[in-house]
């Protein structure tokens, strides 16, 4: 690897880890400091881990329990020492040891935090990865159509649907698919999570509606993005002189035009993948996935601090990888681009 | 396009948030066994498809999940519910329809609790040959030692406080902290079948309190693990956990081979397996209710909106749903603190449109129209006159009582006060515009503020802080009770020693000392009857103090799919008696 590469990578590499680190600051700053800027007392803060109208005594011993009167940097100063050297758990009748990388115990299920993003990942990758692969197909193969056939029917019905795919929120089409697809025409079985390793094929017609709900959002976001970029650089100088050199329509679309569009939809799919990759929430709670998104949905309706931090960095570090990935690959893809 | 996206993710989170919330909380015995004869309501009445037939697999689901698995960290109707499937308490509630369903009916103890010392101790003995899932015998013991644990507020946190603040323990801090349990005096065991409380004042209705929580469910303290235990909490119940129970996930209860019919008269416990699917959105569990892929929708709260409709629209879907009351009361409790004159409250309450409220929260299938504080199923309740106001369809307030009122108070012209509603609960929007509506017609000036019903009892309307800084008159409320009797319906809401920082329900802050009186004498009288009309003496005086406006008394239209034997209401717990449920194959 040449060392201008390696050098690219650890100048990244440290980048990443400064913004992980502001964005657990800033996920504690969230969750400690803004209620206490409208006024929530600890008393109340605790309250919230408590059953119904919790007495004194319990809200003494739930703060103190999670260190909630403990000043805000103190605090963020034990979750950064847990998360790096691993801490110990009181369970009450004995002392566990979470071991490095520790993002702590659940508030509400008092479950260590890291197994359960270990657990949840493979749920939410599930999802990512067959709706990316189906959107992509989908949404560049119509993007070029479009683009190649601009102003005919096809392109105008599919920049239609395209509007639509994009406007149609996943709560709207995944219910609807839901309640006619499965329930009303019995076309696919229920939505239920079965890992891959368990039964494939279960794992795979299971999916398959989640898949295309997302994908649909994503496929026409992409199909636009495609057939804008196709527009415009099919009028560029070197698509007219690979036309010149008498190359093949074909050669002169895929290989020279389409590469060349392909760059801006790398960024964003850099982006849109690593975001996914940390849960796809909504998707997620729609067909009862218990994947990483349910996770932090559940994190933040339950104020479960180690949770919501635990996802968050989580969902950075893919997108911060993703990104990372994606600059790699602009090289490969684009020959203008050299990394230094 | 990033910050469309932020904006379709929060939209989607209100909606699913709003799917989430509007989840919380009988003898007309068709026997056909396959629920073709079943009628609309009839589980509200008595038992549909009664059978002692064994054998399926019975599919419980719900959109969140458990606020734990330890019966002692339990504290909602439903969980209490469920958790009879594998743990057994000292007393129970006796499982029978209609109003035989609120009384204390022994569990593991040979009969009901005996009081001695002025109501001061109180005695059960165990029966003989209780077994745990690993055939190891249940000891007096281990219920003394599951009491002691939840006077760890910090590990328990979520389970009723009854315990630590009744009995007689010093500063006892529980078990983790204090290994030796002879340090703990609230519970004594002179033998390994007796179980005595020592309590620190009289209390007469200890055998409901010990009924309603999971906090008498024996614990050997070997087998504890703490915060953990919910994963797996040790079977004395007919079902045994399979495996460790996933939280929003879900887990398999299988038979429990140690447990002995003879010895429990309230579980039938048919099914040969119980299995639990968590974090399905709410929809998704009334399609599979409708679908008959699962038969129970855990929470017992009702169907949602789409649901609800589906089933009202189609005869046969109908005759296979229950509307039965839930035991809870959505009422509105009146400041007295901010709104201390008695004839500014009367005003208030002579205004109020009950039409229009009734119609806000679902009208005939949503509920009936409150006259007491106390709801149906309280034990001796009584219906209640009318105070300043008419439970009647179609009776929209006294405008000119209400102006006479207002004149009295010495505010002719009106006042203005805020009220608090729960902003993701459409039906608390529309009561509060109905009141600010009402209200406006005589003057009194309604400012309407929503806030999250995560928050909402604890930090603001259950906040005197909060109320008295933002001039809070009144608000939406709902309560259900802890057991169905007056007191554990009505003391925390309006006894003056009850109010408190966070999470108060006492809201209309009542420090009367009329009926501050009649709670400290109802904890020494032990005759039932006599202690109903003690309680049926405040809620009048609740009303003729206008502290509380009665609304609506709650119904859920829950779906009673066709593969259910032997299920009813149990009036307890406002929803299926979980623990006698039989499925057809």
């Amino acid at each position: 690897m040449p060392d201008a590469v390696i050098a690219f990578l650890v100048r990244r590499l440290l980048g990443a880890v400064a913004l992980l680190i502001v964005i657990s600051l800033v996920t504690y700053g969230i969750f400690f400091l803004l209620p206490k800027l409208a006024g929530v007392s600890t008393d109340d803060l605790a309250a919230r881990f408590a059953g119904k109208a919790p007495d004194a005594t319990t809200l003494e011993a739930i703060k103190e329990r999670f260190g909630l009167d403990k000043p805000f940097f103190v605090q963020y100063g034990e979750f950064m020492k847990t998360l790096v050297t691993g801490g110990d758990y009181d369970t009450g009748t004995s002392t566990v040891h979470c071991s490095a990388p520790c993002l702590g115990y659940s508030f509400r299920t008092n479950q260590a935090v890291t197994p359960q993003l270990l657990q949840r990942a493979p749920v939410t990758l599930s999802i990512a990865v067959g709706a990316a692969v189906l959107w992509l197909l989908a949404g560049v193969a119509t993007g070029v159509v479009s683009a190649l056939k601009k102003g005919s029917i096809f392109d105008r019905a599919a920049m239609i649907i395209a509007l639509a795919g994009v406007s149609l929120p996943i709560f709207f089409t995944g219910l609807l698919g839901l309640a006619y697809v499965v329930h009303a025409w019995g076309i696919l079985p229920e939505v239920n999570w079965t890992p891959l390793s368990q039964d494939p094929a279960k794992w795979f017609t299971s999916l398959i509606l989640p898949w295309i709900s997302l994908a649909l959002l994503y496929a026409a976001m992409y199909a636009r993005l495609t057939r804008a970029g196709m527009l415009e650089t099919m009028n560029e100088d070197f698509v007219r002189t690979a036309r010149a050199k008498g190359l093949r329509e074909s050669t002169v679309v895929t290989k020279h035009a389409l590469r060349a569009t392909l760059t801006p939809i790398l960024t964003v799919f850099g982006l849109d993948f690593g975001l996914l990759l940390g849960g796809a929430i909504i998707t997620e709670a729609t067909f009862g996935l218990p994947g990483l998104g349910r996770l932090a949905l559940d994190g933040v309706n339950q104020s479960d601090l180690p949770v919501v931090v635990g996802v968050t960095i989580t969902t950075a570090l893919f997108v911060v990888l993703m990104n990372l990935i994606v600059d790699l690959l602009y090289a490969v893809v684009d020959p203008r681009v050299r990394l230094a | 396009m990033r910050s469309s996206k932020v904006i379709s993710v929060a939209a989607a989170g209100a909606v699913v948030l709003s799917l989430g919330l509007s989840a919380c909380g009988g003898g007309d015995d068709s026997g056909d066994g396959g629920g073709g004869k079943a009628k609309f309501d009839a589980g509200s009445k008595g038992i549909v498809n009664a059978s002692d037939k064994k054998g399926g697999t019975l599919v419980m689901a719900q959109p969140d999940d458990f606020e734990s698995l330890d019966p002692a960290n339990i504290y909602y109707a439903y969980g209490s519910d469920f958790f009879r499937l594998y743990s057994r308490t000292l007393v129970t509630y006796t499982s029978k329809p209609g109003e035989e369903g609120t009384k204390p009916s022994p569990d593991l103890a040979q009969g009901l609790g005996t009081p001695s010392d002025g109501n001061k101790t109180w005695t059960y003995k165990l029966k003989p040959g209780l077994k745990y899932e690993d055939g190891s015998v249940i000891k007096a013991q281990d219920i003394k030692y599951a009491v002691a644990r939840t006077f760890d507020r910090g590990v328990l946190r979520n389970g009723p406080s009854y315990f630590t603040q009744m009995l007689e323990a010093g500063d006892y801090k529980g078990p983790f902290k204090d290994k030796n349990l002879d340090h703990f005096k609230g519970v004594t065991t002179p033998d390994d079948s007796t179980v005595v409380f020592h309590l620190k004042a009289p209390f007469s209705e200890w055998d409901q309190l010990v009924m309603f929580s999971g906090q008498t469910v024996p614990v050997p303290q070997a087998k504890d693990t703490g915060t953990q235990y919910g994963m797996h909490p040790f079977s004395s119940g007919p079902y045994k956990w399979q495996a460790d129970y996933k939280m929003k996930q879900g887990g398999t209860l299988v038979r429990n081979t140690y447990w002995d019919p003879k010895t429990d008269p309230n579980r039938k416990a048919l099914p040969d397996k119980v299995v639990v699917q968590s974090g399905l959105s709410a929809d998704e569990i009334d399609n599979r209710e409708i679908d008959g892929t699962v038969q129970i929708d855990l929470p017992g709260t009702g169907v949602q909106a789409a649901a609800r409709q589906k089933i009202l629209s189609d005869p046969k879907l109908k005759a296979n749903s229950d509307d039965p009351l839930a035991g809870f009361h959505w009422y509105m409790p009146i400041n007295t603190e901010i709104v201390p004159n008695v004839e500014c409250r009367k005003a208030i309450v002579y205004a109020t449109n009950r039409d229009a409220l009734w119609r806000a929260y679902g009208g005939d299938v949503g509920g009936e129209m409150a006259t007491s504080i106390m709801p149906a199923d309280i034990q001796g309740r009584e219906k209640g006159t009318d105070a300043y106001t008419k439970a009647q369809v179609g009776y929209t307030g006294d405008v000119n009582a209400a102006k006479q009122s207002l004149a009295k108070c010495g505010k002719p012209n009106g006042f203005a006060v805020t009220m608090l509603f729960r902003s993701d609960r459409p039906k608390e929007q529309a009561a509060a515009e109905a009141m600010e509506q009402a209200l406006g017609r005589v003057g009194i000036k309604l400012t309407l503020k929503g806030y999250p019903h995560g928050t909402y009892t604890n930090e603001q309307f259950g906040s005197p802080a909060f109320n008295k800084k933002n001039n809070v008159g009144l608000g939406t409320y709902g309560w259900a009770p802890d057991w169905p009797t007056g007191y554990g319906y009505l003391q925390a809401g309006t006894d003056g020693k009850a109010i408190q920082e966070t999470g108060n329900v006492n809201i209309s802050m009542l420090k009367d000392p009329q009926i501050d009186k009649m709670w400290n004498d109802v904890v020494k009288v032990n005759d039932p009857n006599q202690r109903a009309q003690i309680y049926n003496q405040i809620d009048q005086r609740v009303r003729d103090l206008a502290a509380i406006i009665p609304t609506v008394y709650a119904k859920s239209l829950l779906y009673r799919s066709p593969k259910l034997t032997n299920v009813y209401v149990h009036s307890g717990y406002g929803m299926y008696d979980y623990a006698n449920l039989g499925v057809t194959s």
